[in-house]
């Protein structure tokens, strides 16, 4: 604590480990250090909600649904049809509640960013570090889930674990130009607006409950505008083998755009906000 | 003088239309404690931003441990401690945690950390409620946490932005004495402040700043001398109650204010004498030494603190 007059200064000290390594890192490791207070809820919601929604959706409707008709789904049954769709879905609302609020903790209402940016992070660190943490959210969680869609025999262990991939990949996509848009608007109705008319209307529109070949030719026709139904195309793939609608490559070419895209984007009105 | 760690000329900052910091010429010496006093709004923060390296100047040339902070943003606030005027504390995290995750923002690795931390902890006496989180903490050992966590780099410059606005008195002395213990360890302290006894306590040298402008510039005793009498008579009574005229001659300078009336004078002592003669006794009437708010007052027209 002694502070140190600038000739006793050693260099080791202070510019060794901040060349070091990738500094975005340092803020990951806040996050999860604050997480793991939180770990256990996070634990039993991860694994009780798909849970409920397999064995009520999945086991209860697809007994109640036509059996040649669920035999022509992918995997063969609703409930295998549901499982990879409802790991994506997940990790698209897992992204959109960490990158609304919270960001809005750190920006404006407790104010923890403008302390991070006075150390040597810059905003950069700050918007990749934000990110990986959803990563590594998305990732254990979605572990979670595929086990508890390899236990009931939803998908085999392979392929469940493929799934989780994509899941990660799908919540990059989303939490990435959702922290752009939440950098920008800091309002709180338009935060409320963009999960009421965008996340909850995807999650049950973009062919994650049900194929989208049963809506009205017009909503089939922009299901390609949903970043989850790609992942949703994707996850299929990857637990079941089933085909894709288009090439696996553009599937994972517009979730690895918005990823990357939301990332450069975000960086802006974040530093705005900080560095102004 | 020795090594300077800010050299600012012409220091500018504008948000839009508005011109927070003025043109500000500023020289600041390493292992001094120097202080920006002004009232709200006067461009106190917004200098310290730029001097954080968090804010981009407007105009002028900034100079950082002889760095630019513009450019070596980086490097630059690798060196410095922050406490920045609005509590930023990680509410999810507690006391100690708050101090490990601020050293890691630095690169500073946990087993370096640990002995740091302890020794933080006992600094900002805050060791009994290491494990508590930050929520629970009252404004002034907050505080003292927040300047913990700004010695956590080991840094050569403290900016320390209003550092006990909101505090009661008690948590007030105990501020300043850990600052003042700071100081004697050889730390350069940049602080704002619109506290005059504040600024007199802990500032060698400081700026008085007012609209975005620099005003005056000096060591409190220097500044007093220059710009106030040696002490003052305070008279408490209405302006609308009182006899102007019964005022004359009394003091070297007389102020009026609306509830009260500042006689500057070389002789305190003879002045009350004076002022009671002319049956103003029956209003209080205290002889004080001058102050820096006097400086203020005769150098704007205002008094510091509404
Ligand atoms: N981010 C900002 N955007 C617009 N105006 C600002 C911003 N920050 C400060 N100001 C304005 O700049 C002026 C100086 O503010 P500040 O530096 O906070 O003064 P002080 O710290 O002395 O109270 C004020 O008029 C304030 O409203
Ligand atoms: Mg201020």
């Amino acid at each position: 604590m002694t502070p140190r007059t600038s000739s006793e200064t050693s260099t080791r000290d202070r510019a060794a480990p901040l060349s070091a390594g990738f500094p975005a890192v340092r803020v990951l490791e806040a996050r999860l250090l604050a997480a793991r207070r939180t770990l256990r809820s996070a634990v039993t919601s991860a694994l009780l909600n798909p849970l409920l929604y397999l064995l009520a959706m999945g086991l209860g409707i697809g007994a109640v649904a036509d059996p040649s008709a669920a035999a022509d789904l992918p995997g063969g049954s609703y409930l295998a049809f549901l499982a990879p769709g409802l790991l994506v879905a997940s990790a698209m609302q897992l992204a959109a509640s960490e990158s609304l609020w919270p960001l809005m903790v750190g920006l404006e209402w407790n104010r923890t960013y403008h302390a991070v940016v006075a150390t040597p992070l810059r905003p950069v660190d700050l918007v990749l570090g934000n990110l990986a943490f959803v990563l590594v959210r998305a990732a254990l969680a979605g572990m979670l889930i595929a086990l508890v869609i390899v236990v009931l025999g939803a998908a085999p262990i392979g392929g469940a674990l493929a799934a989780v991939g994509v899941a990660v990949l799908v919540a990059g996509a989303f939490a990435a130009p959702i922290a752009a848009f939440t950098a920008k608007v800091r309002s709180h109705p338009a935060m409320t607006a963009l999960m009421r008319f965008g996340i909850v209307p995807l999650f049950l529109f973009s062919g994650t409950f049900f194929p989208i070949e049963n809506l009205p030719a017009p909503l089939q026709a922009v299901a390609p505008v949903s970043p989850l139904w790609h992942g949703a195309e994707l996850a299929r793939l990857a637990a079941l083998g089933a085909p894709t609608a288009w090439h696996p490559g553009a599937h994972t070419g517009i979730l690895v755009g918005l990823l990357v895209g939301g990332a450069v984007l975000a960086e802006r009105p974040i530093r705005a906000v900080l560095c102004r | 003088m020795s090594e300077l760690i800010v050299e600012a000329e012409g220091l500018t900052k504008r948000f839009g239309d508005r011109v927070a910091v003025d043109a500000i010429d500023v020289k600041i010496a390493q292992g001094e404690a120097f202080g920006f006093l002004g009232p709200n709004g006067a461009g106190k923060s917004s200098t310290m931003r730029m001097i954080g390296a968090v804010s981009p100047p407007s105009a002028g040339t900034l100079r950082v441990l002889g760095m630019d902070p513009v450019r070596q943003g980086v490097d630059v606030r690798a060196r410095l401690g922050v406490v920045p005027q609005e509590d930023n504390l990680d509410r999810e995290l507690t006391v100690e945690e708050n101090l490990l995750i601020y050293g890691r923002y630095f690169g500073l690795s946990r087993r370096e950390l640990r002995p740091r931390i302890t020794e933080l902890l006992e600094f900002a006496e805050l060791t009994e409620r290491r494990r508590d989180k930050t929520e629970t903490l009252s404004g002034g050992m907050k505080r003292r946490l927040t300047i913990a966590r700004a010695l956590v780099n080991r840094p050569e410059i403290v900016l320390l932005d209003e550092p006990t606005t909101g505090l009661d008195p008690q948590a007030r002395h105990i501020l300043w004495d850990r600052l003042r213990r700071l100081k004697r360890r050889g730390a350069s302290l940049i602080l704002t402040t619109h506290y005059m006894d504040e600024a007199e306590q802990l500032c060698d040298r400081l700026v008085v700043m007012d609209e975005a402008k620099i005003v005056a510039e000096g060591s409190p005793a220097d500044l007093i001398a220059a710009h106030a009498s040696r002490e003052v008579v305070e008279l408490h009574v209405a302006e609308d109650e009182l006899d102007l005229a019964l005022l004359d001659g009394v003091a070297d300078r007389i102020e009026v204010l609306p509830d009260r009336v500042l006689c500057y004078t070389g002789d305190g002592d003879g002045t009350a004498a004076l002022l009671a003669e002319r049956g103003l006794a029956r209003a209080g009437i205290v002889a004080r030494r001058a102050s820096l708010e006097d400086v203020f007052l005769r150098l704007t027209g205002r008094t510091l603190v509404e």
